[in-house]
């Protein structure tokens, strides 16, 4: 499979990067440099996930980064009016799961192509939320806010677990749980999974508030780092979030897309930005490069395409 | 009068299938050559390879006077072929002087636009065609009709001389056709030379100076219209032995399995359908291409939801998805396995549990093995040519692909199964290998509709043929006295309407 092949090169990507910085800038291996950078893209791993199986679907989602702001202003929000940290959070991503299934009727039930909708929620929600803070920060945070009121060691490790798990458990269950199946044929063939009895709509509107659910989370997680909540976070998240997944090697049109590419698609967009600094390059450089990998990465799947295209004769 | 278009000895086939044998056809000034035969006769394909879409394996093509050697769209357009098709084929957001411009403007193109010629030109072109229509509207909000002449008006603006339609009155109604034939006649008497593709044998009689006709690929009979009947057309398009043998052995019909009774569809153009189907019984759904028959399946099936009075057992039921179809024990293997059947990209044994999930999985989890097994049995059993189960579909040949999509509908043991042209595309040795499973689904008690555009399949297989015509059931024929001029007869409106100049059905 073509998916394999890409795994194998943006592993390689990585791979190489990785000796530049060790023969050049090996200050980039110290532990809290790696600490900062993880849990820097910690949200972009969690909502990249979903995105994943959004992207799987054949459909997109352009309003994460607005949820995302949402979650993470009612984490905080309901944290300073005194609830406890752990039902902050849960509420945060209730938020988050409703957000993503208004998300996903708009596109499964009303049938508004996924582009339109979410942009449309991105805007809503981005600017209804300006209009709610009035720009402001939430403060006053309680003190165990912070870490969970954990130690910083603690809390990342913590995130750590988090992230894998949700990559893991997706990864699998994308594989074995019939819902994966589902998913995966819906995006391949909408028509066909339409007539072997699978709901695509059900479908549809699942990955949707399922990503809302994993956007809220990502919320909560970054926003305990932080003793106060920005009322602007998320600016540009759904950009990082389906640039990762583009570059993981996901078909835009559906139907295949795994969760490993995804996972180093992060890790190769997340790693370049803090690179560049290290290795002594002006840092303005990052989005060009960025957007050249991106570039590369879609050319080399689209050229392969098209070798295959002149190679397949029709029956007709 | 001068030779327009000569076609001889044509050769064209697909992935080894012959599609076109040994066909010749010519055109001259002034004639309307009618092209008639059966679904899947060859006559797409050969207007196909005329304007330059596809190209012949062997064969010589002349466009008046040139030898075609490579010939493209563009090639042809430029040696005065036009197309003109049952769907019209205009840009919906640009006007009507605008898509007549286009064919013109696009060999030349100008930087500047000459609004004012254009619509002139327009007027002009339309007005000594005798169409009152004005070149400002946009093409979309035009009528059937209105496209299709706005079509016509393309190529008499772009000086075509060889105009090839196919089925161009398909969606009109009859005053249309009046006014498309005035323009037909109009054409021959200004010395082009018109190819009519047509079911309806009554616009043949009307139009038709010269008749071919097309069985399987190969030219049957090139007469002059005078004189001919249309029993006698009939017959010339199907007359033809069996091809093979079919598996059909008699199986005692049991209890009734699927009642309809009085079903409608307005969206599908579906009317006053009543059948029963009993199981261990094959019942074959004849007509033509467009009459209903997949229609009527995909609404049996809970795709088109729509008030269908249907009985399961004598139990009335009402059907709103196919999943609901499916728990009821209802199958249905879509006509087109590429577009609605197989998930390409999927391997075999994933391929064949997509239907009944459930049965090889506990708790929402796959069981692999389990899936495996079954795929690798249904690849024995079927004798499907792959080297395992977790081969991808898209990499089988189109006979073993069918035999897959068929495991996935056996795999959940239907009561009613629905096959929607089960063979077509499906090369001769995996075709009699699926009329023998499907007589052994039959013998297993399940109750099989079997829609299918070759005649001999369905003559066959068959316990009793439902003909279909514009979306009904115009009669039902026993396995005894069913016969392909009965069917054909049935499925063009030739038994009850008496021939007439234009009449249509």
């Amino acid at each position: 499979m073509s998916s394999r092949a890409r795994e194998i090169g943006v592993c390689l990507t990585i791979v190489a990067l990785m000796l530049l910085l060790a023969w050049h800038a090996p200050g980039y291996f110290t532990l809290a440099n790696l600490t900062d950078l993880f849990l820097a893209n910690m949200p972009v791993m969690i909502i990249a996930v979903g995105m994943t199986m959004i992207i799987l679907t054949g459909e997109i989602d352009i309003s994460v980064g607005s949820i995302f702001a949402i979650c993470s202003v009612v984490m905080g929000v309901c944290a300073s009016r005194g609830m406890p940290v752990v039902v902050s959070a849960l509420v945060a991503c209730i938020v988050g799961a409703l957000l993503g299934a208004i998300n996903g009727a708009l596109i499964a039930y009303v049938r508004i192509p996924s582009i339109v909708a979410t942009l449309a929620t991105m805007v809503a929600l981005r600017d209804g939320l300006r209009w709610w803070t009035q720009g402001a920060w939430i403060q006053g945070l309680p003190r165990q806010f912070q870490w969970f009121g954990q130690s910083q060691g603690a809390f990342t490790t913590l995130c750590l677990a988090a992230t894998v798990l949700i990559a893991l458990s997706t990864a699998l269950g994308l594989r074995h749980l019939r819902v994966g199946r589902s998913i995966l044929a819906t995006g391949s063939n909408k028509a066909a999974a339409n007539i072997v009895g699978i709901e695509t709509n059900r479908v549809v509107f699942g990955v949707f508030a399922a990503t809302g659910v994993l956007t809220g989370l990502a919320a909560v997680l970054n926003s305990v780092r932080f003793n106060q909540v920005p009322s602007n976070s998320g600016l540009g998240l759904e950009l990082k979030v389906i640039a990762a997944v583009a570059v993981g090697g996901a078909a835009i049109t559906g139907g295949s897309a795994t969760i490993t590419g995804t996972v180093l698609g992060v890790v190769l967009l997340g790693c370049i930005g803090s690179a560049l600094t290290f290795l002594g390059i002006n840092a303005y450089w990052e989005k060009a490069i960025q957007g050249g990998i991106i570039l590369i990465a879609v050319a080399v799947d689209t050229l392969n395409l098209h070798r295959r295209d002149h190679a397949y004769t029709p029956s007709t | 009068m001068a030779i327009l278009l000569n076609a001889v000895s044509i050769e064209k086939s697909f992935a080894g299938v012959h599609a076109l044998r040994d066909v010749s056809f010519e055109l001259k000034e002034g004639e309307v050559h009618a092209l008639i035969g059966e679904n899947g006769a060859g006559k797409s394909t050969l207007t196909r390879i005329i304007t330059g879409i596809l190209r012949p394996d062997s064969g010589r093509l002349t466009i008046q006077g040139n030898d075609v050697h490579d010939n493209t769209p563009q090639y042809a357009r430029s040696l005065g072929v036009a197309a003109i098709y049952q769907q019209p084929v205009l840009f919906p957001h640009l006007t009507v002087a605008e898509n007549i411009a286009l064919p013109l403007e696009s060999a030349k193109p100008r930087w500047r636009i000459d609004w004012k010629r254009r619509y002139a030109d327009a007027r002009d072109l339309l007005l000594r065609m005798g169409i009152s229509l004005d070149p400002r509207r946009l093409a979309g909000s035009l009528s059937m009709a209105e496209q299709q002449i706005v079509e016509i008006a393309k190529a008499i603006g772009s000086h075509a001389r060889i105009l090839l339609m196919d089925e161009p009155t398909a969606l009109l109604t009859d005053r249309e056709v009046d006014n498309l034939f005035r323009l037909v006649r109009q054409l021959r008497q200004d010395g082009a030379g018109i190819v009519y593709i047509s079911h309806r044998l009554e616009e043949i009689e009307a139009l038709a100076d010269r008749i071919t006709v097309l069985r399987d690929g190969s030219t049957i009979a090139c007469k002059e219209a005078r004189g001919i009947d249309r029993a006698g057309l009939i017959e010339l398009m199907v007359g033809r032995s069996l091809a093979s043998i079919y598996p059909k052995r008699e199986v005692p019909v049991r209890e009734t399995a699927l009642e309809v009774d009085n079903l409608s569809n307005a969206a599908l153009g579906l009317h006053d359908i009543s059948f029963t189907v009993k199981r261990g019984e094959i019942l074959g759904f004849a007509g033509l291409v467009g009459s209903g028959r997949t229609e009527l399946a995909r609404t049996i099936f809970g795709l088109s939801p729509a008030h269908s009075p249907i009985k399961l057992d004598g139990k009335p039921v009402r059907i709103t998805s196919p999943a609901q179809a499916i728990r009821m024990g209802i199958g249905y293997l879509p006509e087109d396995r590429r577009q609605h059947g197989l998930i390409l990209e999927m391997g075999i044994a994933e391929n064949i549990s997509m239907a009944n999930l459930q049965a090889v999985s506990r708790w929402g989890l796959i069981q692999r093995t389990q899936e495996t097994d079954q795929g690798e049995s249904y690849i024995r059993s079927l004798r499907v040519k792959a080297s395992n189960a977790s081969t991808a579909a898209k990499t089988l040949s189109g006979g073993n692909q069918q035999k897959v999509a068929l495991a996935r509908w056996l795999a959940i043991h239907p009561q009613i199964m629905i096959l929607d042209e089960p063979t077509q595309g499906v090369d001769v040795g995996s075709k009699s290998e699926i009329h023998e499973l499907i007589v052994q689904m039959a013998e297993r008690g399940v109750a099989i509709l079997l829609i299918s555009s070759e005649l001999p399949e369905i003559l066959g297989m068959c316990d009793r043929i439902a003909v279909f015509r514009a979306g009904t059931i115009v009669g039902t024929l026993s396995r005894a006295e069913a016969t392909q001029p009965k069917i054909m007869a049935l499925a063009f409106g030739h038994a009850d309407t008496p021939p007439q100049e234009s009449a249509r059905a």
